[in-house]
């Protein structure tokens, strides 16, 4: 149990995959610049990430290595068709704001490479908490960047007014620039963070 | 041919693929470590998806909506431009190796990647001709050639600067990229389509 429970917390701070990794970087500025895109972003990632571990883990033993990547890619994006229509159907909205980026969470580094690294190895309850650690990872720094690009960029946190109303909002973290330097930063801060934890481990 | 022209330039700095859309963004900040390697991945990327993305296309538009297959459209974009690049990759290996010594490594990179594919999907989206999805794809690359270029410069210079030691490395890559941004900003409202 415990062994499950540091697969699933190395995704979250020490190995996180925007932060620390710095694999799919792409929907990290593109749909961060409102809190509900981050999020909805960050859950179909998750759920994504987690599916495709799965079912690498189970079919692990039955694909040629030869041709394990295109297996890999097309089970992808079958599951991402699956959020793709349920997403279309069901929020239209969250559907027309993600745009074409959803499409693109087919070529999204990280899930290629846990499928890759990790569910390709292990049994599917491991390869499973792996992909919920690493998909809560990626959701969680979604919602970070979006929640300060959110409130200080428009004064507002999921569409409520949180700012008092003489706040003038700088556009520039709405920008696609502002997104850039917020993460250069966040990047720098995260990385305190895990030094201070492993400090404090040893 | 000036409606040509303005979807290129758009292409190339106005909607800067990588600086205003954010694709690409994984090679863009791998590879910009160094000039030659960069000048390369921005010639290697802008051959691969224009060849690509006429191809998906041609798919999209001769396969799959004669079909009402357009559902599919993600995944059979993947896979083809995932098995183009590995057929590409032979091609050049037995026909032209001295190509393959320069941009061989290059390839692997591309064959599954943000811009790659999102440039199609946008080809598709918008519903362009075939000869406006040729032109905006060959802007999608120059101008990704053209930012990952100015990037590799900057860090060059970055090496010698003294960097706070959290931000070495990634972190200040991104305020870096974030200042180049900024300064395309004063190119939006230049041309509008």
């Amino acid at each position: 149990m415990k062994e499950l429970w540091d697969i699933y917390k190395k995704g979250i701070i020490l190995e996180n995959p925007i932060f620390v990794l710095a694999l799919s970087l792409c929907p990290a500025l593109a749909v961060t610049s409102s809190v509900i895109n981050a999020l909805t972003m960050g859950l179909t990632v998750l759920f994504v990430i987690t599916a495709n571990n799965v079912s690498v883990s189970l079919i692990r033993n039955l694909v040629n290595p030869k041709v394990r990547v295109p297996v890999y890619i097309v089970s992808i994006a079958t599951i991402v068709t699956v959020v793709q229509l349920l997403l279309q159907a069901y929020f239209p909205l969250l559907y027309k704001a993600l745009g074409i980026y959803l499409a693109l969470v087919v070529v999204f580094a990280i899930i290629l490479a846990r499928a890759e690294v990790f569910a390709s190895k292990n049994n599917v309850i491991r390869s499973f908490c792996d992909g919920l650690g690493m998909g809560s990872g990626f959701a969680i720094a979604m919602v970070i960047i979006g929640a300060f690009r959110e409130i200080i960029g428009s004064g507002t946190f999921l569409g409520f007014n949180v700012m008092p109303a003489s706040y003038e909002a700088p556009l520039l973290l709405i920008l696609p620039a502002g997104g850039f330097i917020l993460i250069g930063y966040l990047v720098g801060g995260w990385r305190m963070l895990a030094q201070y934890i492993e400090k404090s481990k040893a | 041919m000036g409606e040509y022209l303005t979807l290129f330039i758009s292409a190339v700095i106005v909607n800067n693929f990588v600086l205003t859309r954010f694709l690409g963004l994984c090679i863009f900040f791998g590879v910009s470590k160094n000039l030659s390697a960069s000048l390369g991945m921005g010639m290697a990327v802008t051959a691969v998806i224009t060849l690509s993305s006429t191809l998906a296309w041609l798919v999209y538009n001769l396969v799959l909506v004669p079909l009402h297959l357009t559902f599919l459209t993600t995944v059979v974009f993947v896979v083809l431009i995932a098995s183009f690049v590995q057929l590409l990759e032979m091609v050049t290996k037995k026909c032209t190796p001295a190509l393959y010594n320069m941009w061989g490594i290059y390839l692997l990179l591309i064959a599954t990647n943000c811009v790659v594919l999102g440039v199609p999907l946008i080809n598709v989206e918008s519903n362009f001709s075939l000869g406006k999805s040729i032109v905006h794809t060959i802007g999608a690359g120059v101008g990704f050639g053209v930012a990952i270029v100015l990037m590799a410069s900057l860090r060059e210079k970055l090496r010698l600067a003294d960097v706070p030691k959290a931000l070495e490395g990634l972190g200040v890559a991104f305020i870096l990229a974030g200042m180049l941004a900024l300064s395309f900003l004063g190119f939006s409202g230049m041309i509008s389509i």
